[in-house]
């Protein structure tokens, strides 16, 4: 099927989501979707699956003029999605959330398990995507979960189909999987709109690639012309520099040191094993791995924000038994929670009361009693300015700036104040190109500084491009260690557990 | 203007001014509308419902008597929906302003009935020991809360229950039932611990009391509180987000535990003025349901200090208007209870003022 999008526009108040766009997916290809945050991608991909209406311009597949009320029509006209969050019933089999919503049923509405069990083992051999029908989900690791999405849509019988975000979430090993499946679907005839953010991907398997900035296509490249460089230029609207310059310097004393740390979780599970690490002045200390094997645990005990089952914690030189997360911040240790919006800012509080976030009890802002509001406004204007972040006042609310600015604000709180030690998670995680560049600056300079940086990041490029030295979590434990300039598969092998 | 602004700013971040004033007004508005066309439709003339109309506008703010009343009813629900307001604001659903009011009116009495003390100590004796228990019974669901994890709707619930069958044993006391009666009914006060009607000078029928100011000063201190306070900051981010309040440090536990005991001793103070500057005396089913409707004030209001002030005074106003209503038109007093409602519908249902009303909010 072919689809194409005439001068779609799409405005929520006064800002313009999307206007006019026009795009265009023929059978057997990939069009990959590059853009920012907020630059319209999402609104167009919910345009293009009937959540939302546009308010000018045409969709038309196989040349017809089609309007989508809802999902389902859009769904009953090939167009179907992978969302970057699944769609899942974590204790439903397989077979059952594929079926769902559609369920094929025989007499007396008994759900027909049996034909869409080989409905479903039918396209899995089709396309090379290797599902057990009667697994449950909950026990599927993320990449065989995205295939499960995958088969949802070519259940419903999907011509068209829309990947957003789709390797976020995925080793480097699965990524490579994930490319031939895609490259299965292109030659099986079906269109394919790839969403990213990230340059080589589009580089490496879309046919063509459209770029999306502020609401409208800013171009259209082929990845044999272009380059990493032109692409982020034009997904930002300005020259960026993607190469984080780092001289190496001779590291000094140890900082953090943890010991034999072990962590259960409530039903006694070991969540991270005999953790050993030591981070040393002026070094950036990568954790790599796949989401989800103890890095969050890990960064949440050495910031004092989850108890630890045994083992040692030490700063400075010192023992810190259960201390509070408000102790270890007194330490001089500044954290850089991996989600923002869960847990760095209050999104219903203005850029004000966010800047106090973790120090308003401190003399500078209180009085022990009342606030001294006068104060953390002055605090919240030198921090907005000196990091750069892109508001018209102090005073709206954490949740009305981008992401790139939200991490900037956030960036800017932690780094501002005394600092001997900082703990940066998912540090550009949804943040815009230009801004990565500005984060990693920053971290570098931190460390240049004679600051420890402990960096936490699934993105293995950023890990690379930082570290020092890395390390990498599997399963709740340290399986191996690596000098700054190891070779990156390597490094992706340890991180799926090939030492 | 400027104030207004400024108001904007933390009445709620998300909603223009507009849509914080505009909304509650029309909500009222149509709810009095509605309930009106309810008496039409279930058999009265137009006549009666024009009446009924005439008197819920009199009878609230159409002469000095009427205001007085007004400011009368809406007393006890300032303090108490103050109280649920700074719940709310640490993320707290305090469903037991009913019975902290209860226990809060207990302690008035029994401090009113039992000594006499010179006139103003009397007073300020009995207005702390009743805010004083409102909080210790609410402590007990903030402490659950905080080390148990136990949710405060159920706690506060059943403690609700609890006290007013403490009530019915307190009132049956020998200690505390008046002399020679066999209902349930405590003794009265002593004249030195009741609150002094402020316009009697004006009129001695006047029943506007000094808990008035009281609860105007209440207001001011919890604006002050919420707003400009280490404490009230601490409320307001373990109320809107857990993870970043425990994150940026804060007792999360010791938190809950005081915003619970400080929404229990308002609403104690909710119970001692009523006590002190109504009643005198306490009969079962003192509280009459105060609790309960101090939580649709405070939804009204926004879990704003000032939003609760005048939507205290507009439940005040339907109080009063309603009763005055009951005795002109002969309509019942119900209705009001069906306008309550449906201005809570209508305030929950923003998106269906909106859409019934669309040129308004262009």
């Amino acid at each position: 099927m072919k689809l194409k999008l005439n001068e779609i526009s799409k405005s929520f108040g006064p800002v313009k989501a999307n206007s006019k766009i026009n795009l265009i997916v023929d059978r057997g290809e990939i069009l990959g979707l590059l853009g920012e945050n907020g630059a319209g991608k999402t609104t167009l991909m919910n345009i293009l699956t009937g959540l939302y209406k546009p308010d000018s311009g045409k969709i038309l597949i196989n040349d017809k003029l089609k309007e989508f009320d809802n999902p389902r029509e859009a769904n009953q006209n090939g167009v179907g999605m992978v969302h970057q969050h699944f769609m899942l019933v974590p204790v439903f089999s397989v077979t059952e959330n594929i079926i769902l919503g559609t369920e094929p049923t025989t007499i007396f509405n008994k759900i027909d398990l049996t034909n869409a069990k080989e409905k479903i083992l039918k396209i899995s051999s089709e396309y090379n995507l290797d599902v057990d029908p009667d697994q449950l989900i909950e026990k599927l690791p993320v990449g065989i979960q995205q295939r499960v999405e995958i088969i949802k849509i070519l259940f419903r019988d999907a011509e068209i189909l829309i990947f957003d975000e789709p390797t976020a979430v995925l080793t480097p090993q699965e990524v490579v999987e994930f490319f031939e499946i895609i490259k299965n679907l292109k030659k099986a005839g079906k269109a394919i709109i790839f969403i990213t953010h990230k340059l080589h991907e589009v580089l490496e398997i879309c046919d063509r690639i459209n770029v999306l900035r502020s609401g409208k296509i800013v171009g259209e490249e082929l990845p044999k012309k272009t380059n990493k460089k032109k692409l982020a230029e034009l997904m930002v609207g300005r020259k960026v520099n993607l190469k984080t310059t780092r001289q190496n310097i001779e590291k000094g004393e140890v900082l953090l040191e943890v010991n034999n740390l072990s962590i259960l979780s409530d039903n006694k599970e070991p969540l991270l094993s005999n953790v050993d690490l030591r981070l040393h002045q002026n070094e950036i200390l990568g954790i790599a791995g796949v989401q989800g094997n103890g890095q969050t645990e890990f960064i949440e005990a050495v910031t004092g924000l989850r108890k630890i089952s045994s083992g040692k914690i030490s700063y400075f030189g010192k023992e810190c038994k259960n201390f509070s997360p408000r102790k270890i911040h007194q330490l001089g240790v500044r954290h850089i929670p991996e989600d923002r919006q869960k847990q760095g800012l209050i999104g219903d509080f203005s850029l004000t009361e966010n800047i106090i976030l973790n120090t308003y009890y401190e003399k500078t802002f209180s009085n022990n009693i009342a606030l001294n509001w006068s104060n953390a406004k002055e605090e919240a204007k030198r921090i907005i300015e000196k990091f750069d972040v892109r508001t018209n006042s102090e005073e709206i609310s954490a949740d009305k700036l981008s992401g790139g600015n939200q991490q900037k604000l956030l960036i800017g709180r932690e780094m501002s104040r005394s600092i001997n030690l900082l703990i940066a998670s998912q540090p550009t995680r949804g943040v815009d190109v230009g801004s990565i560049e500005y984060i990693h600056n920053q971290i570098v300079m931190a460390r240049n500084k004679g600051i420890g940086v402990l960096l936490n990041s699934t993105e293995l490029d950023e890990i690379i491009a930082l570290s020092d030295r890395i390390i990498v979590f599997y399963e709740g434990r340290v399986i191996a260690e690596f000098p700054s300039n190891a070779d990156p598969n390597t490094i992706g092998l340890a991180m799926a557990g090939v030492n | 203007m400027k104030f207004f602004i400024y108001l904007s700013n933390y009445f709620s971040k998300r909603e223009t001014i507009q849509e914080i004033i505009l909304i509650p007004v029309i909500a009222t508005l149509l709810a009095i509308f509605l309930g009106l066309l309810l008496l039409i439709v279930s058999g009265s003339s137009t006549q009666i419902a024009l009446t009924a109309l005439v008197a819920l506008f009199t009878g609230s703010f159409g002469s000095l008597s009427a205001i007085s009343e007004t400011f009368t009813a809406a007393t006890p629900l300032i303090f108490a929906a103050l109280g649920i307001a700074v719940g709310f604001r640490a993320g707290l659903f305090n469903i037991g302003a009913e019975g902290q009011i209860i226990l809060g009116g207990i302690a008035a009495v029994v401090i009113g009935f039992s000594f006499q003390l010179p006139f103003f100590l009397h007073l300020l004796f009995l207005l702390l020991a009743g805010a004083f228990l409102g909080a210790c019974y609410a402590f007990i669901s903030g402490w659950l809360k905080a080390t148990t994890g136990a949710h405060e709707v159920i706690t506060t619930i059943m403690l609700n229950l609890i006290a007013y069958r403490l009530l019915d044993f307190f009132l049956r006391m020998p200690a505390i039932q008046k002399e020679g009666r066999n209902d349930p009914i405590s003794k009265s006060i002593f004249e030195t611990a009741e609150l002094p009607r402020i316009l009697n000078y004006l009129d001695p029928n006047l029943r506007v009391h000094m808990g008035f100011i009281i609860a105007i000063v209440a207001v001011i201190f919890v604006y002050w509180l919420i707003f400009h306070t280490t404490i009230g900051y601490e409320f307001r981010a373990v109320g809107k987000n857990l993870d970043a309040s425990k994150y940026g440090g804060i007792n999360s536990s010791m938190t809950i535990i005081i915003a619970m005991s400080l929404a229990g001793l308002l609403a104690g103070l909710a119970g001692a003025t009523q006590i002190s500057g109504i009643l005198g005396r306490a009969t079962p089913g003192f509280s009459a349901g105060i609790g309960f409707d101090a939580i649709a004030v405070a939804l009204l209001g926004r879990a704003h200090p000032i939003g609760v002030l005048f939507s205290s005074i507009l439940f005040g106003a339907l109080i009063a208007g309603g009763r005055a209503m009951q005795v002109s038109a002969d309509v019942s007093l119900d209705l009001i209870t069906v306008i309550q409602a449906l201005i809570i519908i209508f305030i929950a249902a923003p998106i269906l003022i909106r859409k019934l009303f669309p040129w308004v909010f262009k």
